[in-house]
């Protein structure tokens, strides 16, 4: 799980182009949206298309969106348990 | 009565750097295929979450066109217009990429969203708040002259008072491999200059140059836009003519003329026309500029920039000399540019 999470934080912040941030900047608990990383509605497009792309989920009902990704922790979970890649 | 349209203020991001007023004496000619842009920092200006997103051509066009409002301390603007040959490269390039390696799926927002060739403009609206008139032209090489028209026609009309109009183009990775291929751009390993020149294509060049133009004059102003024509095809043959209408329209001949700014481009195939246009006006000392700035569809509002700067200060830096003529004092000078020999343009400038 440690490593997914590192894995994680790497792939948002090169995704996402957060430039200054590394990975070691980013708290497993940061909330990812709002006062945290301050990502915003195009990040978690992005977001849900890494989530189809780099672990094979499908993200059919976008109002789940919210809770996977309120944290790096969250969403390692999240994956841990419904990638198919 | 005609209102007039005096330029207030310019900003540039190109490979000599920033806009600044030792900017032609540190200027170092251009001899390679590709002029990449000196970068600026950009955090001063830039929201950080904005500048993560915008690829390099948004950021030269929203540093120059901020710099052209500083320096002519306008913050109202009437209207926003840009021109530009190939928009945003870089981000049109990546969402394609995607498209391809993906096999159309996976397809992410933000360079899809950005690779629109009015993002610029849009984006130097959007931080400015400005809600006035927005418009992209995308004319060739004509783009720019196409957005200083609609600047002009707005001004002269009373229908705009500040109008920040400028052009950007900025460099990308495959399209340029494509224009090398197809000898629109020099290949890597010829290092030419203009003036060395023995093949075809260009040196290539990006950047962003914008204006704050103004129906007021200042004392800082550099100069006054007089007039604009554009026309797409021409014969080297009706060059005198398209001269001389264009002046007879404004009410002038060719003795008014004290310099002229041609776009010379080490295209040899082409770079005729600019000889030809020369010959009108043989004892007239002849500028060019695209050896410091690169060629590119919009670097003629860098021409457009170094005509203003000569006619403010009044003198002529050295190094932008093509051709020397008889010592007049600098009253009007008229700018000629063609790309391929179409896109044919002329821009008249007078001492404000």
């Amino acid at each position: 799980m440690e490593e997914l999470k590192e894995e994680l934080k790497g792939k948002i912040i090169e995704v996402l182009n957060l430039e200054d941030i590394e990975v070691s900047d980013i708290n497993d608990d940061d909330s990812l949206f709002g006062d945290g990383l301050g990502l915003d509605s195009i990040d978690a497009l992005e977001l849900i298309v890494l989530l189809d792309k780099g672990y094979g989920i499908k993200l059919s009902d976008p109002k789940q969106g919210k809770a996977i990704f309120e944290s790096i922790n969250t969403m390692a979970d999240f994956i841990s348990k419904n990638r198919t890649k | 009565m005609k209102e007039k349209c005096f330029i207030r203020g310019i900003g540039v991001v190109s490979a000599q750097g920033i806009w600044r007023s030792d900017f032609f004496d540190e200027a170092v000619e251009i001899t390679v295929s590709k002029a990449y842009a000196e970068q600026p920092s950009y955090k001063e200006l830039i929201a950080p979450n904005m500048i993560r997103r915008m690829s390099k051509g948004i950021k030269m066009g929203i540093y120059a066109a901020q710099q052209a409002l500083d320096e002519a301390g306008v913050s109202e603007l009437d209207a926003v217009i840009t021109g530009t040959g190939l928009g945003c490269l870089e981000d049109s390039e990546k969402f394609l990429k995607n498209v391809l390696d993906n096999d159309e799926e996976f397809l992410t927002p933000t360079s899809f969203i950005q690779s629109t060739h009015n993002t610029v403009g849009a984006q130097i609206a959007l931080r400015l708040g400005c809600k006035a008139y927005n418009f992209t032209y995308v004319n060739g090489a004509v783009s720019f002259e196409s957005a200083l028209l609609d600047s002009l026609e707005q001004l002269q009309g009373g229908d705009a008072h500040s109008i920040l109009v400028g052009g950007i183009d900025e460099i990308s990775g495959h399209t340029f491999t494509l224009k090398q291929l197809i000898g629109e751009v020099k290949a890597d390993d010829v290092q030419e200059t203009i003036r060395t020149s023995n093949s075809a294509g260009v040196n290539y060049g990006e950047g962003a140059t914008f204006f704050t133009l103004s129906h007021v004059s200042s004392v800082d102003s550099y100069a006054e836009v007089v007039d604009v024509c554009v026309q797409n095809r021409l014969d080297k043959e009706e060059l005198a003519d398209f001269v001389d209408r264009f002046l007879d329209v404004n009410k002038l001949d060719r003795s008014v003329i004290s310099a002229l700014v041609l776009g010379n481009s080490g295209d040899i195939t082409y770079d005729h026309y600019f000889e030809e246009l020369g010959k009108l006006f043989e004892d007239r000392v002849q500028l060019y500029y695209k050896h410091l700035y690169g060629h590119s569809d919009i670097a003629s509002a860098f021409g457009m920039a170094t005509a203003a700067y000569v006619l403010k200060e009044q003198s002529i830096p050295e190094n932008i000399v093509w051709k020397a003529g008889k010592q007049i004092p600098l009253t009007y000078v008229l700018l000629y540019n063609q790309y391929k020999g179409r896109d044919h343009s002329l821009v008249l400038l007078k001492r404000s």
